[in-house]
């Protein structure tokens, strides 16, 4: 550690004002504050601070992450072999899983973290924490199969258009992870949907099918999983979002440590919930029939609720206003998912639609609070 | 009559070297400075030269806005020093003091038998009226303002802040006098709100008396004005803290401007953490002598979450503080201190990310360290979850920070004071500095609406 530290505090003058790489400042510093937590000390305000940070925040989503994403993984390695119909052990399956899946995560943190270090450098700001749990987010969202060019490109494109071009951190209108998913899909949408890319390999070996739950019952077919199967994970699908027990696990953390808005989880589960249950009564069709509390299970939706619709930044801020929109979240997904055929994955399309209804949402409910305060003003002048 | 108020929102922070409840005297210090920079908003006029003999109660400077609001010497001696910092802005007043004290008379009466223009006049006379404050823009209060009500708290919910019940123990009936005074100067009701903790607050007279629960800051009076009585547009309330009353009320009983109070001398750094009686404005090298052993320590006139640093050779208490706080500077690094739950022991969060809050009653050594750097605001909910006012904190500083006056109003800029975002500055996750934020917007405020 100290060796750490002393290692630091020999190269830091050459990157303080003045140093002969002052300018690449911010990429040092990134590297510094990530070993350790700055000796920066109160200037105004408080004179003290909670042990919270930026970093703290998105590590601890990163953490919530990990039990969905080695079991995901290991799923790649299943779900390919066991539809070869060979035989594997679990390290076969996580083996195949992490040569398939780590590039990915390679790809997604080289391309994003490049870009924001270079506009941390030119711009001369902080290298922000953001993509952080981002670069993390997207490959967890892609099929197994996505060429790595492919990734890269719609990482460029969400971190250059759905972030830095509104001003970066903080300042995006739309999750930037679901903004690079959107990009590889409606550009590259033999590679991102149909049913030949949720199992490695589907493409090309024809003992495969790809085929998800969601697929299978848009065109009037049987699920073919048992609900055992769905909840813990035993299905196709991208790497992170099909075992809802791990996702669960997550969300846990993510509750227990207070950094996810428990408000938006339980607002998108019930407005879900209900469009499920609208759509039961109705019973017109497979996907319709699909009972409401198995569309909770399948699919990105409690991928999507747990941690892409309680990003802070793109979500709604007030309290009231988590609700309402975790609540739209939850009821356009299932809606997008039944009446889109040809799309039935609907919570990335309800998610992006969500964030940008989210400023309007709470600008509604801002405005009850500044109805109130008129109000008062009033009826005290009347009295007055 | 009394109601009781719950304040549910918020975060008490428990730290380590509460002051004893033992009072000592503090050494007579040599040297005393009065700082326009405790009195928000007022530009001084100089009524003094270097060299000239004042005794308690002369006039210092004024406010140059204002002519009736005199500031006045808390200590008889002579005026050695006008401290002046860039553009000659006057820092300090110094005065060497002499060994004893003259006290200029401005006569004794009793507050419930004069009329409220003599009494203001007193009042503004002594230098006392530097006590009254205002809500909004929490500078002191014009006194040809009407005030609607008048506020005191007599607790403090800060972090290691003094009790004032033992702070005024014997002073009750010079408490009593300044409440009398008080209520003559507002058409309104003057409240007084009392914790659970029984005292003699709940005994005084003339007040409405307010019980108020919960957790830091239930103790702010601008928390308790939003739950008893939310300030609209236009209107001004007056606030008062408690020692500070018995001083307006020494006034009426003596004749004379006594500044003195009782102060807490706190935090983990202290030997023996315990209280003092002082003066305003008393310079701090007496005071401190021996009383801190270590070094790389933050001295910080006021409470860890409000006070201002200051240094301990020649810098001087402020003047409306009841405490001295001092804690462990943290200029050190601190290895992936990102980790969640590591280190909970010594790393206090509001957020769950650290054992912390399952430790409610353990006393937490903090030091100044920063724990992060400054970032973009990502994180919502937390400040609201430390905001028991009813306002969007968030949306507010943001509006400040877009300089955009209506949306200030309109978000209720009026109702808040930078105490009342203390807490949002000890629990950013992007380390804002909401303090100075929301000064800067009610200075704003002050400038275009007045």
């Amino acid at each position: 550690m100290k060796f750490i530290r002393n290692t630091f505090d020999k190269y830091k003058p050459l990157f303080d004002k003045g140093g002969k790489y002052e300018k690449m400042a911010p990429a040092f510093n990134a590297f510094d504050t990530l070993m350790f937590v700055p000796n920066h000390t109160t200037k105004q305000g408080a004179h003290i601070r909670d042990g919270v940070d930026l970093k703290r925040v998105m590590i601890t989503v990163i953490l919530a992450l990990v039990p969905a994403l080695i079991f995901g993984m290991w799923n790649v390695g299943y779900q390919h072999f066991s539809q070869l119909g060979e035989a594997g052990t679990f390290i076969d399956y996580l083996i195949y899983g992490s040569v398939k899946f780590i590039p990915m995560v390679v790809v997604s943190y080289g391309v994003g973290l490049g870009i924001e270090f270079a506009f941390g450098v030119f711009r001369g700001h902080d290298i922000n924490e953001g993509y952080l749990v981002s670069g993390m987010l997207i490959p967890l969202i892609m099929p197994i199969d996505l060429p790595l060019w492919m990734l890269g490109i719609s990482v460029a494109f969400a971190v250059l258009i759905g972030k830095e071009a509104f001003g970066g951190t903080g300042m995006n209108i739309l999750n930037p992870a679901l903004v690079a998913r959107a990009f590889a899909f409606f550009s590259y949408a033999p590679s991102m949907s149909g049913d030949k890319v949720w199992v490695s390999d589907a493409a090309t070996v024809d003992a495969i099918s790809g085929e998800t739950i969601l697929g299978s019952l848009a065109q009037n077919k049987e699920a073919g999983y048992s609900v055992l199967d769905m909840f813990m994970g035993y299905i196709p699908g991208s790497v992170g979002e099909t075992s809802v027990l791990m996702i669960l696990i997550g969300a846990a953390f993510l509750l227990f440590t207070g950094i996810a808005s428990w408000r938006i989880m339980a607002g998108s589960v019930i407005g879900g919930a209900l469009m499920g249950l609208i759509f039961n009564a109705l019973g017109l069709n497979a996907l319709m029939n699909f009972p409401w509390w198995q569309h909770l299970l399948v699919g990105g939706f409690a991928f999507g609720v747990v941690f892409m619709a309680t990003d802070p930044v793109s979500a709604a801020q007030t309290d009231k206003g988590k609700w309402i929109y975790g609540f739209f979240i939850g009821l356009l997904a299932i809606m997008i998912r039944v009446f889109n055929g040809a799309y039935p994955e609907g919570m990335m399309m309800a998610i992006l639609l969500m964030n940008v209804f989210a400023p309007t949402i709470d600008h509604y409910v801002i405005q009850g609070n500044i109805k109130r305060r008129k109000k008062r003003q009033k009826t005290n002048l009347e009295t007055a | 009559m009394s109601e009781d108020i719950r304040i549910k929102k918020g975060l008490t922070i428990k730290l380590k070297g509460k002051a004893e409840e033992t009072i000592s005297a503090a050494p007579r210090s040599g040297i005393f400075a009065i700082q326009p920079k405790d009195f928000h908003g007022v530009t001084p006029k100089l009524t003094v030269k270097v060299g000239a003999e004042v005794s308690v109660g002369d006039v210092l400077f004024y406010s140059k806005s204002n002519e009736q609001i005199k500031f006045t010497s808390p200590v008889s001696g002579t005026v050695t020093e006008i401290r002046r910092g860039a553009k000659r802005r006057i820092l300090a007043v110094v005065i060497e003091a002499k060994s004893e004290d003259q006290f200029k008379n401005f006569g004794k009466a009793d507050p419930l038998t004069l009329s409220k223009e003599e009494i203001q006049a007193k009042i503004l006379e002594s230098g006392c009226w530097s006590f009254v404050n205002q809500r909004p823009y929490d500078v002191i209060a014009n006194p040809e303002d009407e005030a609607k009500a008048i506020f005191v708290s007599s607790f403090d919910t800060a972090p290691l802040a003094p009790n004032y019940a033992f702070a005024l123990k014997g002073k009750e009936a010079a408490f009593q006098a300044g409440i009398n005074a008080l209520t003559k100067l507002t058409k309104g009701k003057v409240y007084l709100s009392v914790n659970e903790t029984a005292s003699f607050f709940s005994k005084t007279q003339n007040v409405e008396v307010v019980n108020v629960k919960g957790k830091h800051p239930a103790g702010n009076v601008g928390v308790q004005i939003s739950k008893i009585s939310p300030i609209n547009a236009g209107e001004r309330v007056w606030t008062v803290n408690p020692q500070d009353v018995a001083i307006i009320g020494e006034l009426f009983l003596s004749g004379e401007y006594k500044p003195n109070r009782v102060l807490a001398l706190a935090g983990s750094e202290v030997n023996a953490p315990q209280y003092y009686s002082v003066t305003a404005g008393q310079g701090l090298d007496s005071l401190l002598e021996n009383k801190i052993n270590k070094d790389n320590v933050r001295i910080i006139s006021g409470n860890v979450l409000t006070g201002d640093k200051v240094a301990t050779n020649g810098d001087f208490l402020g003047f409306y503080d009841n405490i001295i706080s001092v804690i462990p500077e943290g200029n050190t690094h601190r290895f992936m201190g990102w980790m969640p739950f590591v280190g909970s022991g010594s790393i206090h969060s509001a957020s769950k990310t650290s054992f912390s809050y399952l430790m409610p009653n353990k006393e937490y050594t903090l030091n100044t360290n920063l724990q992060g750097e400054e970032r973009a605001m990502v994180v919502t909910g937390e400040m609201e979850k430390v905001m028991p006012i009813d306002i969007f904190p968030m949306q507010l500083i943001k509006a400040v920070l877009a300089k955009d006056i209506e949306k200030m109003e309109n978000l209720g800029i009026y109702e808040v004071a930078p105490e009342d975002f203390a807490l949002v500055d000890y629990t950013s996750s992007s380390k804002i500095e909401a303090q100075t934020i929301i000064r800067e917007g009610l200075d704003i405020m002050i400038n275009e609406v007045g």
